[in-house]
């Protein structure tokens, strides 16, 4: 499987081409500001990490590209503002979204998840021919593409989840905390799958982790957020290796 | 034996108006987690376009005197796809702009649909049975009907036994039909795909590019129309007034409830269930003197059925048990 990658607009003057850029984004509920002037460049083909305690805005980041929260500031997607747009438009526009815990249709099949998840699709062979291919990356979901996904494992739903938001052959691909309430082997298994699809498919990806290492293992470059406010930026080896991100995140 | 059978028909016969009215409910409970205390009402106002068709206007004279059926089928098409719309309207206009999280302002501006809607019928048309009535969709005079067991005398002359009228038998024909629509249209269209996406989780749908206004607008048309045809069904019976839907639809909640107020395959048992208490729980009960009141008010007996019900199965015979997680 490929993914056509006709458009080549980079950012002038810049060696990496820019998928998805937020800048000065500005995020509240009622009157707590929860995003501070955050600003962050996601390169096309890359996978980038957004690290962060608990509540330091890591959901509304994602919730806020995908204009699910009230929210000021400005996202590109391939340089063209889709900021002001609604929801529906913005996953049009090749954003898929796996939000935190899961994001699966429970009372829905497995199949019927999957189908979903090619909303926007409009080409019915090349759908089936996605399906087919995820069945046979992950056998459990063909095994049980009759079943309630409400049914499957906690693991099992996260990979449905991803298969899901992958069928609608997203240009980026973000993944809300896809490590929450799960076993540390699994986990494993997921972002090594993750670093497969990149690689393979090419699908830029923002992931928002509170579990560093893994995620720093399959990014190019990462971000720490704290507070709403990015304090750190590099790149992932470099974080890795610095000795603030190493005491908050990863563990001493 | 006779009467039981006639009431198992009676049952099923009403059962199957109450329950076209419960999955309305249902369709905009799946859609919304409220409850549209004008479904009643709409689907009154939807008969009362049937009406017009068929009775009042001469749109429809084209088609031939003799064919009185094809007339009043087609009014009653033409009814279910007007409401249908008229619905979607009501949707877009007075439910959609308030916050979905936030239910009580919707749940009064449905009972002020209620309201609103009865008083204009009520003003256009009168409060009155409608003279001339409204007529069947099925041939429903007094000899349209099938013996069933009765006794043959000397001269050939056939007396008792149950009589299934074939009105009666069109009624339940025409809710299995207008389900087995349901099923095709909610399991094998791209719009039905989206409505159980919604109805199952609305945040993960507008991820995946679902227009949740259009579809919760589509759910409205959908129940607009099957309300309409529960009351053009019962129009006949019950003759057509305004107020003619106010029972039906406690009626239906009741089943809605039975059945789980978020299984459409429910709300259909549930309406049913609610028919034949009626016809025959009420029926056998009453003969025995102490519940002789239960011939003037039957709902209480419905009640407790739903009562009992929920005090054994909170959410419904079929209806999901909902675990929230924190």
């Amino acid at each position: 499987m490929t993914i056509a990658e006709t458009e080549s607009r980079g950012a002038a003057g810049s060696s990496k081409e820019i998928m998805l850029s937020v800048s000065g984004l500005e995020a509240s509920y009622g009157a707590v500001q929860v995003l501070r002037d955050l600003s962050l460049d996601v390169p096309k083909g890359e996978v980038v990490v957004v690290l962060g305690a608990n509540g330091a805005g890591k959901t509304t980041t994602l919730r806020s590209i995908c204009n699910m929260v009230t929210c000021s500031g400005s996202v590109t997607l391939e340089g063209d503002e889709i900021g002001k747009m609604n929801t529906a438009d913005i996953v049009n526009r090749g954003v898929a979204h796996v939000p935190q815990g899961r994001g699966t249709f429970p009372e829905l099949s497995v199949k019927d998840n999957l189908y979903v998840g090619a909303y926007t699709r409009s080409d019915k062979g090349g759908v089936e021919d996605d399906i087919a291919l995820w069945f046979e990356k992950y056998p459990v979901l063909g095994e049980r593409h009759d079943q309630a996904a409400g049914s499957l494992s906690g693991g099992e739903q996260q990979m449905l989840a991803v298969s899901r938001a992958l069928m609608s052959r997203p240009k980026v691909l973000l993944l809300d905390e896809p490590s929450l309430g799960l076993a540390p082997i699994i986990i494993e298994d997921l972002f090594q799958t993750f670093k497969q699809i990149n690689e393979e498919q090419g699908t830029t990806m923002l992931v928002v982790e509170q579990n560093a290492n893994l995620a720093l293992d399959i990014a190019t470059k990462g971000y720490v957020l704290e507070a709403g406010e990015i304090v750190l930026e590099g790149d992932a080896k470099q974080l890795q290796n610095d000795p603030a991100v190493q005491e908050a995140y990863l563990g001493g | 034996m006779d009467l039981f059978l006639q009431r198992i028909f009676d049952g099923f016969t009403t059962g199957a108006i109450y329950a076209a009215v419960a999955v309305a409910l249902v369709l905009i409970f799946k859609a919304t987690t409220l409850i549209n205390f004008a479904q009643g009402e709409l689907a009154m106002a939807g008969a009362f376009v049937g009406y017009i068709f068929a009775v009042r206007s001469d749109v429809l004279d084209f088609i031939s005197e003799e064919d009185s059926f094809t007339k009043t089928w087609v009014a009653a098409i033409l009814a279910m796809i007007i409401s249908a719309i008229m619905a979607m309207a009501v949707e877009r206009a007075l439910v959609r702009p308030f916050d979905p999280d936030d239910h009580l302002p919707v749940v009064l501006i449905t009972l002020g649909l209620f309201l609103i809607i009865n008083a204009v019928v009520g003003e256009i048309f009168n409060y009155q049975a409608q003279n001339p009535p409204m007529p069947g969709l099925f041939p429903n005079d007094f000899d349209n009907f099938w013996r069933i067991g009765g006794v043959t005398d000397a001269e050939g002359n056939v007396s008792g036994g149950a009589r299934l009228f074939w009105d009666a038998a069109g009624i339940v024909l025409s809710l299995a039909a207008m389900l087995f629509f349901l099923y095709l249209l909610l399991n094998k269209t791209k719009m039905g795909l989206a409505f159980r996406a919604v109805s199952s989780n609305v945040e993960s749908a507008r991820l995946v590019g679902v227009r949740t206004g259009r579809v919760l607008g589509f759910g409205w048309a959908l129940a607009a129309a099957f309300g309409t045809l529960g009351a053009i069904l019962v129009a006949p019976r019950l003759s057509l007034q305004p107020n003619m839907m106010a029972v039906v639809l406690i009626y239906a909640l009741a089943g809605a409830a039975i059945g789980g107020l978020d299984s459409l395959g429910g709300a259909a048992v549930g309406g049913l269930i609610i028919g034949l208490v009626n016809s025959v729980g009420v029926g056998y009960i009453s003969d025995w003197e102490p519940f002789e009141f239960l011939r003037a008010i039957p709902l209480f007996l419905s009640l407790i059925a739903m009562l009992l019900t929920l005090l054994y199965r909170p959410s419904g015979l079929f209806g999901t048990k909902r675990v929230e997680r924190v």
